[in-house]
């Protein structure tokens, strides 16, 4: 039986598209994917993230207890900072990437919804010491507005300015006569916020944004072109990009992997990088036409030297873009490969950096 | 969703306009919004066969490939070359500048495929 989040009706309602999404229902889109990123890149936009999971991890060894879970670093944070870090196996392999709040007794993760259960799982056979676990998911929602008119809106929403928030920074405030958490963190590479809330204020902040953001025309966002906005941006899926096969060398999270502390993968890690990787995640442009999609062949020579793991059609720039993880001897900027596509070798090359260029406000 | 009068219809979603012995396929208004947004269609060549129930090119929209099947048995005569630069088309004009291919049908006597009211019912009951 598949989860609904408390915006479910709102998706209905909007004309959503509905799909089930690791066992929750979800909108894939409303109006459509292109014009919803483009809303995003030009405006702003709002997404249904509840879907996502929310663990609260307190105690005095909290710091520890974590540290030895995750690649980055967590000495590293001040209070109401917000970190990219990774959970990582005896194998270096990635049990998933997560977004970490740093408290002042302890720390929120945000992980993603497909992995709730594995990382619930995982971390509270590991924890030690005096820590506490708890899992928050059930009861949080999570909202997004991204995009550059998306700030001064739920600035309007909450009656206050957000100047002083840094990116990758959060704050926690009142709402409502309740404690919610906003933090300047994105998965779409524009300026944004992400709304942690109770359940019961979902659909009163939800309403609020669009009320609000009449007059800047924001609309709703599917999952649809929240792929597509991410994979612009060169940003790496759980489930595509990042398994538990791949490690975070492999996938170039090398400045996410503080090797100057213990954790679990890091044996395998070190000597992944003292022997250098086998495959390496790049991006690429297709030269010919044709569209590039998850799980397809890539040859050089006739000879199998990769796989695709995520592509589409930029809607911003009209280009056929892709991720992929080839033979390390391959991994070159300007490299020529092949994309096999329904019995057609499509020509592609290797793209440096994020495919599309976004300028965000400095904050 | 509209399901024009004067047209037959196939199961995975195609329609047919048949003058003569030529036939006029493309994506029904209904598979074009199951799809979304289509940005890109790998044209068949002219004078490439076609038979019925099996694909004879992909649409791809920002999400995935899916094959586009042809209701009827024959030659290709002529195909879409506006859909090469402006796939969005098939979204924006299913039954009329978003047509695909045109046929040389074997056999003008086409089985099998739905009227427009038999086919109204079947996408509903989907």
């Amino acid at each position: 039986m598949a989860k609904s989040t408390p915006l479910y009706q709102q998706h209905l309602d909007l004309g959503a598209k509905i799909v089930d999404f690791h066992g929750f229902l979800m909108p894939l889109q409303y109006s459509g994917i292109v014009e919803e990123h483009r809303c995003v890149r030009e405006t702003a936009g709002v997404f249904d993230l509840s879907h996502m999971g929310e663990f609260l991890v307190e105690g005095p060894d909290a710091t520890k207890a974590l540290n030895y879970l995750l690649t980055n670093n967590l000495e590293n944070m001040a209070i109401n900072d917000v970190q990219y870090n990774i959970l990582t196996n005896e194998k270096g392999g990635i049990i998933d990437d997560i977004l970490i709040y740093r408290l002042p007794r302890g720390y929120y993760l945000v992980v993603n919804a497909a992995n709730i259960e594995k990382d619930k799982e995982w971390l509270t056979r590991h924890l030690s010491g005096d820590v506490t676990f708890t899992d928050l998911s059930d009861t949080t929602s999570l909202i997004a507005v991204q995009g550059k008119a998306g700030n001064s809106i739920v600035e309007q929403v909450l009656d206050m300015r957000l100047d002083g928030l840094g990116y990758y920074q959060f704050i926690d405030l009142q709402y409502k006569q309740q404690t919610i958490r906003i933090s300047r963190t994105g998965y779409t590479g524009e300026d944004g916020l992400e709304v942690y809330l109770p359940n019961d204020l979902a659909v009163d902040f939800w309403q609020a944004i669009f009320a609000k953001g009449k007059t800047s025309q924001i609309k709703p966002i599917g999952l649809g072109a929240r792929d597509t906005l991410r994979l612009e941006m060169r940003m790496p899926l759980y489930g595509n990009e990042l398994t538990e096969e791949t490690t975070p060398i492999e996938a170039g999270l090398s400045r996410f992997v503080d090797l100057t502390k213990d954790f679990i993968g890091k044996e395998a890690l070190v000597e992944q990088i003292e022997k250098g990787v086998e495959r390496k995640l790049i991006g690429f442009e297709m030269i010919d036409r044709g569209v590039p999609r998850t799980g397809y062949t890539i040859t050089k020579d006739d000879q199998q030297i990769g796989v695709v793991t995520s592509g589409t059609l930029s809607p911003s720039t009209g280009k056929a873009i892709g991720l992929a993880y080839v033979d390390s001897q391959y991994a070159k900027v300007d490299q020529a490969i092949n994309i096999q596509v329904r019995q057609k070798s499509l020509v592609a090359k290797i793209v440096k950096g994020r495919f599309v260029t976004v300028k965000r406000k400095k904050y | 969703m509209e399901v024009r009068k004067g047209l037959l219809y196939s199961q995975d979603h195609e329609w047919v306009k048949i003058t003569g012995s030529i036939a006029r396929i493309g994506i029904t208004a209904y598979a074009q919004d199951q799809l979304g947004d289509v940005v890109f269609v790998e044209l068949p060549s002219v004078d490439d066969p076609v038979t019925k129930d099996e694909p004879f090119t992909v649409v791809e929209s920002v999400k995935a490939a899916s094959d586009v099947y042809s209701p009827v048995t024959g030659v290709i005569t002529a195909v879409n070359e506006d859909l090469e630069d402006s796939p969005e088309l098939i979204n924006e004009s299913p039954y009329d500048e978003g047509w695909i291919i045109e046929v040389e049908l074997d056999d003008t006597e086409v089985e099998g495929l739905m009227t427009p009211e038999e086919y109204e019912d079947f996408i509903r009951e989907i």
